[in-house]
């Protein structure tokens, strides 16, 4: 509509310039721009359904002559038509030609016109597109990075309360229930989900009763965390596996009692959780803990929050400290 | 029938134990927590049987049996092990994933009462190591054991039927082929440059010709180490020159 009225404008003004009378030029301007508005139309609706590439842009000239000679005919006759003077009948017949070029002119316009917003819409979609492909594979990878825990841990606890069954009914009993609020735990989070570190903890603590119920005396932990700190967010199910990994070090790397501790605190905006066990440096391997389980949470801070230096270990004399920086908002 | 019980969870050692109290001819002489109050239990009351877990710590229930010399027949007790599952088919009496029932620990007891000729485990299948084989070798030296990280060692000779395994603090002795340690050592850092050697890259300083066509390699130790003509060729692959 705005373009109608401009040209429109334009080439009234024009026309009165030439000497023609205002009704004339008028009506010529007005019957013109609607053909023109009418022709770019058509011209952008086969440019979107054909969605011409670079190489056919020949028949998108093409296409655009033959509409621009189309519309030049149909104008001329409608204009010839219409009541008017031999001399803008004259004036009418000298235009022909030139009315022709800017009538093609406006059409190539339209079509690139056309052309370059379908062009970037479609990008704009692709784009999207790729964007919730990441997102889906982010989730997807996450989950499967949280579920990966041990069956042996299932199996063993499994075992200790067929063991238990025998000899102390109730204790097994109780494992059962410990075993079963574990599992539901693990089963019910969503990936993403930030929880509060209190939340976390009680969960470690399940785990950690269960272990102690298989390895007896041999397993002692303590898990603490200042008020702060406890009331922080951090994703769930996060230090579970490193807890598994330091257990799992400290029981099988050392004979004789493991003491595992796990402690929280707030730094600045950092919940910081530290998690120390024992370890033989004779006998480890260079890089302890580089197996599945700290691969994996370095994998999942990554992907949550875009960064690699989350997670550090150090270790000193007979102490592995795994230490992990989990960012507020 | 004398038995002994290696395993690190005093509740998984009770239900073998409960489950035994059936059979009236056999005798629990032991029980272990780790794969050293093992060596020593097996050497003081030279059982008939053991039950043994895999996963223990500091050595696990394969490298215990490469320390003793004329192993009892064994039967595993695991929660759950894919390699361990292709070790046993070859060695053990028999294999109770945990939880086991009774039904099923008879079935494994009575294989060994019933019959007087098994296959004992003289030696575990050479071409399966367990997981820690790759990382790690546990010798004996006297009445000590040590766990060896494979870094920690400069180079493997034959010798006879044993691989003389040498570091720092000397050499170890192990009753294994040579193919063994080429197979489940990382080929990138261990590499097999003479029938009888076989050597950590780590080590390698040098490389000198000998008299004729012949090389030697001089370690970070001051060992020398002769190279075959293909163990040369195939050194130089491996270090890309």
């Amino acid at each position: 509509m705005g373009w109608w009225l401009l040209w429109t404008a334009l080439q009234f003004s024009l026309m009165i310039y030439y000497g023609i009378s205002i009704r004339e030029s008028w009506m010529d301007a007005s019957v013109t721009s609607s053909i023109l508005v009418l022709a770019g139309y058509v011209m952008i609706t086969i440019v979107k359904y054909f969605k011409p590439s670079a190489k056919n842009a020949v028949a998108v000239l093409v296409s655009a002559l033959t509409l621009a000679i189309l519309t030049d005919g149909v104008l001329f006759s409608v204009l010839k038509m219409l009541p008017s003077s031999t001399e803008y009948l004259t004036w009418l017949d000298d235009t022909l030609l030139i009315r022709f070029i800017f009538i093609w002119m406006m059409i190539v316009i339209a079509a690139i016109n056309g052309w370059l917003f379908f062009y970037i819409k479609e990008h704009q979609q692709t784009e999207l597109r790729e964007k919730e492909n990441e997102k889906l594979m982010r989730e997807a990878e996450l989950s499967g990075l949280r579920q990966q825990f041990q069956p042996h841990f299932i199996f063993n606890s499994l075992n200790s309360i067929s063991a238990l069954a025998g000899t102390n009914p109730s204790l097994a009993r109780k494992m059962i229930e410990q075993l079963s609020d574990f599992l539901r735990g693990t089963v019910k989070k969503e990936s993403n989900l930030l929880v509060p570190l209190k939340d976390e903890f009680n969960h470690l603590q399940l785990y950690l009763d269960i272990e102690k119920v298989r390895f007896g005396h041999r397993l002692m932990a303590e898990v603490k965390g200042d008020d702060v700190a406890l009331e922080m967010k951090l994703p769930s199910l996060l230090l579970q596996p490193i807890l598994e990994n330091a257990i799992k070090f400290g029981l099988y790397d050392t004979v004789g009692e493991v003491v595992i501790s796990v402690a929280a605190k707030a730094e600045q905006n950092y919940l910081v959780v530290e998690i120390k066990n024992p370890f033989d440096p004779s006998s480890a391997s260079p890089k302890p803990g580089t197996g599945f389980g700290l691969n994996s949470i370095q994998r999942r801070l990554s992907l949550l929050f875009y960064r690699n230096d989350l997670l550090t270990t150090q270790q000193d004399e007979n102490t592995f400290t795994t230490t992990i920086k989990i960012p507020q908002r | 029938m004398k038995i002994v019980i290696i395993d690190d969870e005093p509740l998984a050692r009770g239900i073998v134990k409960e489950y035994l109290s059936s059979f009236a001819q056999v005798q629990v002489m032991a029980e272990c927590g780790d794969g050293f109050e093992g060596v020593k239990a097996i050497a003081q009351y030279q059982p008939d049987l053991i039950f043994l877990d895999i996963q223990m710590p500091k050595i696990n229930g394969f490298e215990m049996l490469e320390l003793i010399d004329n192993p009892p027949a064994v039967i595993f007790t695991t929660a759950f092990d894919e390699y361990a599952m292709k070790a046993f088919e070859a060695n053990a009496i028999d294999y109770l994933l945990k939880p086991f029932s009774k039904e099923r620990f008879d079935k494994a007891v009575n294989k060994l009462l019933g019959q007087k000729n098994i296959n004992l485990p003289a030696a575990l299948n050479e071409e399966v190591g367990s997981p820690e084989s790759q990382n790690r070798v546990v010798v004996k030296k006297g009445q000590n054991i040590f766990v060896l990280p494979v870094q920690r060692i400069h180079y493997f000779e034959a010798f006879d039927d044993y691989v003389k395994i040498y570091t720092t603090e000397g050499f170890y002795l192990k009753k294994k082929t040579m193919v063994y340690f080429e197979k489940t050592l990382d080929a990138s850092q261990f590499v097999r440059v003479h029938r009888s050697y076989l050597l950590n890259l780590q080590e390698l300083t040098r490389i000198e010709p000998m008299e004729k066509d012949n090389h030697v390699a001089l370690l970070k130790s001051g060992a020398r180490v002769p190279l075959s003509q293909t163990g040369y060729a195939k050194l130089k692959t491996v270090l890309g020159i």
